[in-house]
């Protein structure tokens, strides 16, 4: 009971005060202010139209991001190919780009000016873009994949690479073709990480703001798009709240969907070290998926990714004293620029600083989210009434409002806001359902008899943990470990509090260069972009790279 | 000994109240626009002995929303960046002190809109269409000279604005539609939309993604911008340039005045360096400083004004606006009028 009570104590508190506390304090207050403007609410049918859209596109989006992603971790966790390590970074990389970046490499890829339009136009001699990707639906759901896919590529992708083959190969020598095989026999023993993945990116999805405004452009509304709108442009905070309160409803009942499922569905197998399932692709099929598979990654994540670089160096800007002629140049002027504080500004951002600020609130959001969210994982892996009870709302901080949240830590911590340590805090709060919705499956599919034949043997219960568990739940760990990490370089949210312009970071910098115009401006906007996605992969490589003592593959 | 201790003790005490103080804080809260160059507050803390801190809160509505939450216990000493169109809401929310100061006597009497001297005026802005000259020279068009040519069908297509829901450039050309049209704005944006005017989300997509004259090189050579964004396309282009290759669309009540205040925040500790800190934002310094800085014109006459800002920003003569206390009453109803139509 108190093992129970010890794991509990440090991730429970931590989201009672950095969560539950804020959110209670900013609702308490709309709900009890004299406004009377919950009237002023847009009408009933407005609001289930809002509701409908919202689930439409996050449902629509859900299921794609599923499509694509499963046969990609597939790939992953069956075959060994040259640049694996590279690819997989690569699709890790989109989730913690600025939106802003997003769309603006996509619209340099698919806008109405963007390369393919060009390419077409060139080709068939049309005088319209024939294309029109900014502001369809088909901007949103494809811009949320390109986020999301990572989510089910490293759940499903590490349970799948771990999953023992022999069940398979028993259905194959009984006949079963392989199709069946993944539909009667594979599908179903991922369904933990599945379920797990499915609900992240849901959330993910539901909650979605900057790709709904800035690609959906201005006919679609959201809920989160709402909450914006009510509590930053008509100052309605009651409205606001109340919204929200619905947000974080339906994200509870989600929650508690999750939880029924996923308890019936864990099935302790006997997890295999990943690197045995993996070998090249030897017969023409594999070898076709392979490349195939490979082919649509580099289209989907480099291609709209690859704009932000090519941004960055090339001036399409004419010489001086020509006028309308594209003649593009290569130069470095934008990353010089970078460095230079031309206007004697105060609020200069000098690059380094902004990458060493936004590197160490990411690394210390991940030593804070692995420490709390490691005991919570493992006390969901057994889980008794009090696990029931809290488990559903372990989820909230994804579902909750950034904008509402925002304002909850303004009422709450007022002038402490302005203490750089409460921005790794604030990302921990995001990251924490991750990783601990990322270890729970892994946790769990540690068969118990491993355990207690390494007992049986001799070892310790440190020494059973370092041997049996920590081995199996390793690669757990180091998606855990990424995900935090680019959660807290994303800065989710953290952009609904105050900033403290001493410690600027990569993502403050990029949303100032955009703020102005001027083609100096754009240009370095591209290229602090550009750094953040070279740094970003890097991080990643060298996450993926770390191998805790003891925990080699076995 | 003890005599000796407490005496000693005592004169301590006394000693340190003729100590040199410390430098005294303040605390400023800003919009992320807000820029200043680093040497004008060197100088204004070594003159007053003060350390300033600076802190950006969002864009202006977000910043007022944390100032209202915050007002009894605030954030911080000064508020800047509260404009015209949150005017009343801010004043409504008595989150103000008011300071009536001496450099306001040097403020032309047209922007100072609280006559309680609770939000004093610092610079003002205009929110016009901003064209793309060449493509103008190269389709031999004429430049639209009020709000109903631009329902002109040789202009169909060329338009990009901002949903005012979600943008403040948005919100201030839907404002100076209302200020000229009155009731009949909505046919008015009935007419827009016939002639395929482009809606999007914010002024970053606007400018960067559909405007033909910046580096994102779009389709549409008009954009809902600032009237200084000219000015910044000179400063700020690579290459250099000698003149805008935009300007601004200035036409009787084609553009919207926004006047942005700064103002004491009621409950401070610190009102002694706070006033002096107004003092300053309304000084000839920090008001010659500002039009380079963050793109906007001083409310100070006596404030030198940049050449390349001479230059290449028009000031229109006659644009659009509304009493505070109007916008405050009415900004959801037309925002949802303007939506409804837009949007059905």
């Amino acid at each position: 009971m108190t093992r129970r009570f010890l794991y509990w104590f440090a991730p429970s508190l931590f989201l009672l005060l950095f969560f539950f506390y804020p959110l209670i304090r900013v609702l308490l207050l709309s709900f009890g202010s004299d406004d009377a403007t919950l009237s002023a609410l847009t009408s009933l049918p407005q609001f289930i139209n809002l509701l409908i859209f919202t689930f439409y596109q996050a449902g629509l989006s859900t299921l794609l991001t599923l499509l694509v992603g499963i046969p990609i971790a597939y790939l992953f966790s069956h075959y060994a190919f040259r640049g694996k390590p590279l690819l997989r970074a690569l699709t890790a990389v989109p989730f913690m780009l600025p939106t802003v970046v997003v769309a603006a490499g996509f619209t340099a890829l698919l806008g109405p000016r963007g390369w393919v339009n060009l390419a077409l136009m060139g080709a068939f001699d049309l005088t319209t873009p024939p294309i029109t990707f900014v502001g369809t639906l088909t901007a949103i759901l494809i811009a949320h994949v390109f986020y999301n896919s990572t989510i089910v590529i490293r759940l499903v992708g590490n349970s799948w690479s771990q999953l023992d083959p022999r069940l398979g190969h028993a259905a194959r020598v009984l006949g079963a073709g392989s199709t069946t095989v993944l539909r009667e026999i594979s599908l179903p023993l991922l369904r933990p990480s599945l379920m797990a993945a499915t609900l992240l990116v849901f959330l993910f999805d539901f909650t979605s703001f900057g790709v709904v405004l800035l690609l959906g452009g201005a006919q679609f509304r959201t809920l989160e798009v709402e909450i914006f709108i009510q509590a930053v442009r008509f100052l309605n905070l009651p409205a606001a709240a109340l919204l929200s309160m619905i947000q974080l409803l339906f994200t509870l009942f989600f929650s508690i969907i999750y939880s029924r499922v996923v308890t019936k569905s864990i099935v302790p197998l006997n997890p295999r070290a990943a690197s045995l399932n993996l070998r090249p692709a030897k017969t023409l099929r594999e070898k076709i998926f392979v490349i195939s598979a490979t082919t649509f990654i580099l289209i989907l994540f480099a291609l709209p990714m690859a704009a932000l670089p090519a941004r960055s160096v090339v001036r399409l800007e004419p010489d001086r004293g020509e006028r309308g002629e594209f003649q593009p140049t290569l130069t470095l002027n934008n990353y010089r620029e970078l460095a230079v504080n031309r206007r004697g500004s105060l609020f200069y951002v000098p690059p380094l600083e902004a990458v060493r600020n936004s590197l160490i609130y990411a690394t210390l959001t991940v030593a804070l989210a692995l420490l709390l969210g490691f005991p919570a994982a493992s006390a969901l892996t057994r889980p008794t009434r009090l696990e029931n009870i809290i488990d559903p709302f372990l989820m909230l901080p994804l579902g909750a409002s950034a904008v509402t949240l925002g304002l909850g830590y303004v009422l709450a911590f007022n002038r402490w806001l302005y203490s750089p340590l409460l921005v790794p805090l604030a990302h921990t709060t995001l990251a924490l359902p991750f990783v601990i919705r990322s270890l729970q499956p892994a946790l769990a599919s540690i068969p118990n008899r491993l355990r207690e034949a390494a007992a049986v043997l001799g070892a310790t219960p440190q020494q059973v943990w370092r041997s049996v568990d920590l081995p199996i739940i390793a690669r757990a760990l180091t998606a855990a470990g990424v995900f935090a990490f680019t959660v807290s370089l994303g800065e989710f949210g953290a952009t609904a509090m105050l900033v403290r312009p001493e410690y600027p970071t990569m993502t403050t910098a990029i949303a100032r260069f955009m703020s102005q115009p001027g083609g100096l401006n754009y240009g370095q906007a591209m290229a602090m972009a550009t750094i953040l996605l070279v740094v970003t992969t890097t991080a990643i490589l060298v996450i993926e790279r770390i191998r805790l003592p003891g925990a080699g593959e076995f | 000994m003890k005599n000796l201790l407490s005496s000693l003790g005592l004169l301590l005490l006394l000693l340190s109240a003729c100590a040199p103080q410390g430098p005294r804080p303040l605390t400023v809260l800003t919009h992320d626009s807000f820029s200043v160059s680093e040497n004008l507050i060197r100088q204004f803390e070594s003159d007053n002995n003060v350390k300033i801190s600076f802190v950006k809160g969002g864009d202006a509505g977000s910043v007022l929303n944390k100032a209202i939450l915050t007002k009894d216990a605030p954030l911080a000493d000064v508020l800047y960046g509260v404009d015209n169109t949150f005017l009343s809401r801010a004043l409504d929310a008595r989150i103000y002190s008011p300071y009536e100061s001496p450099a306001l006597a040097d403020i032309p009497d047209e922007y100072k809109l609280d006559d309680q001297n609770r939000a004093l005026p610092v610079d003002y802005g205009d929110v016009c269409i901003n064209y793309d000259k060449s493509y103008f020279a190269t389709n031999n068009l004429a430049l639209p000279q009020s709000l109903s040519d631009l329902t002109k069908p040789e202009y169909k297509g060329l338009l990009v604005v901002e949903d005012p829901a979600t943008s403040s450039p948005g919100l201030a050309f839907l404002l100076a539609t209302v200020a000229t049209l009155e009731d009949g704005y909505q046919d008015y944006w009935r007419q827009l939309k016939e002639n395929d005017v482009v809606v999007v989300d914010s002024w970053e997509t606007a400018y960067f993604t559909n405007f033909s004259a910046s580096s994102g090189h779009g389709p549409q050579p008009m954009v809902v911008s600032y009237g200084s964004s000219p000015t910044a396309e000179v400063v700020y282009a690579d290459p250099p340039v000698s003149e805008s290759p935009t300007a601004s669309l200035v036409g009787d009540g084609m553009c919207f005045r926004q006047v942005e205040f700064a103002g004491i925040l009621a409950g401070t500790k610190n009102r002694a360096i706070a006033e002096k800190f107004i003092d300053f934002l309304l000084g000839k310094s920090f008001q010659e400083d500002m039009p380079l800085q963050m793109f906007v014109s001083p409310v100070n006459p006596k404030a030198a004004v940049p050449d390349v800002f001479i230059q290449n920003s028009q000031i229109p003569s006659n644009p659009a606006s509304l009493d505070p206390q109007v916008i405050a009453i009415n900004r959801e109803a037309w925002i949802q009028g303007w939506t409804s139509v837009m949007n059905p």
